[in-house]
């Protein structure tokens, strides 16, 4: 049987509560939400907070809403609901088809949006689905609210730009006409990503004006690839650049071998899956935006 | 801590460790043994219980977290009239097989049914995608959930309602 080892138990009743309680408890306390990455973390004592501060009850943090043509994502958001909201998947497909091949769905009812993002696992699929699209992260700390871009938010893997003693409130996307699309290799049902890749574009003419790429469990720094970007940006949306942009992208990530492959493996994957995962984006554009140019 | 649950309709009240797991609190403290526990990890499936509306892995949570809220766990599937078609499906499609990994399948089987009365045979996959069956007997358990969803009459009743038998509250 597999027991966390002893910590006191704090439930926040509002963010300034918990930050107070990060204040009081310091650097030995962590935040539960969800629980689903640091509870089994806690019984193997991979971590060991003196104290856990339970955010379940900030509802407030539980919302998905848009606001000022942005999509506002909670950071208390269940994956369930991601997948669920019918105004996220209409603005970013994306957090559908990633939301849908995180873990299974009985961990999806539990597990939130702002756990994985703070967990900062290197294979952890709505951080690449966040960077595509050019997510922001809204943090709380005692000297008041910082909006990071997702780009920036991830210092190396488990780490991000987050304080001891501030909280992740909510995650932000602008909504601009685009489209989006996320395409992952996983061994089985449910597991974490051998690789993945995520892509979100728009087109204007036959131009592309606008992309991103997201990777996921590659080694790309901040899960996104700037390289492949770069080379498509003001470019036909043509399969020869895609086949270029994937390559691009797989010479720039830096993935290693584990239990799930060799590095070649996943290099290989990295090509495939950004060259797919921009397929279908620009699919969803024809079919939502320009059915003329199909 | 001093925490209290509602499981299967009625409050119960008891002094636990924080780190006590809501899988631990139901079999250790309530002695409802019909939640299996499994691989420890999130990844079997074994304890699957409700937490309010919704289905959970109950070895990543802590009973404190289950304070003030309800639980429903396989005791609470059968109602005053009988077993649930989920229950009956399972052993009209010998679903059960070992029987190890069934109480949690059967809660999800419920969840499912509730939302979707018709569910197809990918639905009921992936809605037990992160259950295991040790016994390699899926398809019999998707028979059975497909044979529950033809006979099921629950979403036509009412929802069962919350009670509180002082005589199960105990300190």
């Amino acid at each position: 049987m597999q027991v966390p080892a002893q910590f006191q138990y704090q439930r926040a009743t509002s963010v300034q509560h918990a930050l107070s309680l990060l204040t009081k408890y310091g650097p030995d306390s962590r935040i539960v939400a969800g629980g689903h990455s640091l509870i089994p973390m806690m019984k193997l004592r991979l971590a060991q907070p003196q104290a856990l501060i339970d955010i379940n009850d900030l509802t407030d943090l539980a919302r998905i809403s848009v606001e000022d043509g942005t999509l506002c994502v909670g950071a208390m958001v269940r994956h369930a609901d991601l997948l669920a909201s019918a105004v996220a998947g209409e603005h970013f497909p994306i957090f559908h088809d990633a939301e849908k091949v995180v873990a299974d769905p009985v961990v999806r009812n539990r597990g939130t949006v702002g756990g994985s993002l703070c967990q900062a696992d290197p294979s952890e699929d709505l951080s690449a689905a966040f960077a595509a699209v050019r997510g922001e992260a809204v943090i709380e700390g005692p000297g008041g609210r910082r909006v990071v871009p997702i780009r920036e938010f991830f210092t190396g893997p488990y780490q991000t730009v987050v304080g001891e003693n501030e909280l992740l409130v909510q995650l932000r996307v602008p909504i601009s006409s685009s489209a989006s699309a996320y395409q992952k290799v996983e061994r089985r049902a449910g597991d974490w990503a051998v690789a993945a890749a995520g892509a979100e574009l728009r087109i204007e003419g036959t131009q592309l004006v606008s992309v991103g790429i997201g990777l996921t469990a590659l080694g790309a720094p901040n899960f996104h690839a700037p390289e492949a970007e770069e080379y498509l940006l003001a470019g036909p949306a043509v399969d020869e650049r895609f086949a270029e942009a994937g390559r691009i992208a797989a010479r720039h990530c830096n993935p290693v071998a584990d239990q799930r492959g060799p590095a070649d493996y996943k290099r290989h994957l990295a090509e495939v899956l950004t060259v797919r995962a921009l397929r279908r984006a620009r699919t969803r554009w024809h079919g939502n935006n320009h059915q003329e140019e199909g | 801590m001093e925490i209290t649950v509602t499981v299967n309709g009625r409050a119960y009240t008891r002094d636990i460790e924080p780190r006590l797991l809501l899988v631990h609190f139901l079999r250790d403290e309530l002695g409802m043994t019909g939640t299996h526990w499994g691989c420890d990890t999130s990844n079997c499936g074994a304890c699957v219980v409700w937490l309010d509306e919704t289905p959970v892995k109950s070895c990543t949570v802590l009973a404190v977290m289950a304070d003030g809220h309800r639980v429903r766990t396989v005791e609470g599937l059968a109602g005053a009239d009988g077993l649930d078609p989920v229950q009956q499906g399972f052993t009209e499609c010998h679903g059960l097989q070992c029987g190890f990994w069934t109480p949690g399948m059967m809660l999800t089987a419920r969840w499912l049914i509730d939302k979707n009365p018709d569910p197809s045979e990918a639905d009921i996959r992936e809605a037990i995608s992160g259950q295991l069956c040790r016994c390699t007997g899926y398809d019999n358990i998707v028979k059975s959930i497909r044979w529950a969803a033809e006979h099921d009459t629950a979403h036509e009743a009412a929802p069962a309602g919350t009670t509180v038998d002082s005589k199960e509250v105990s300190a």
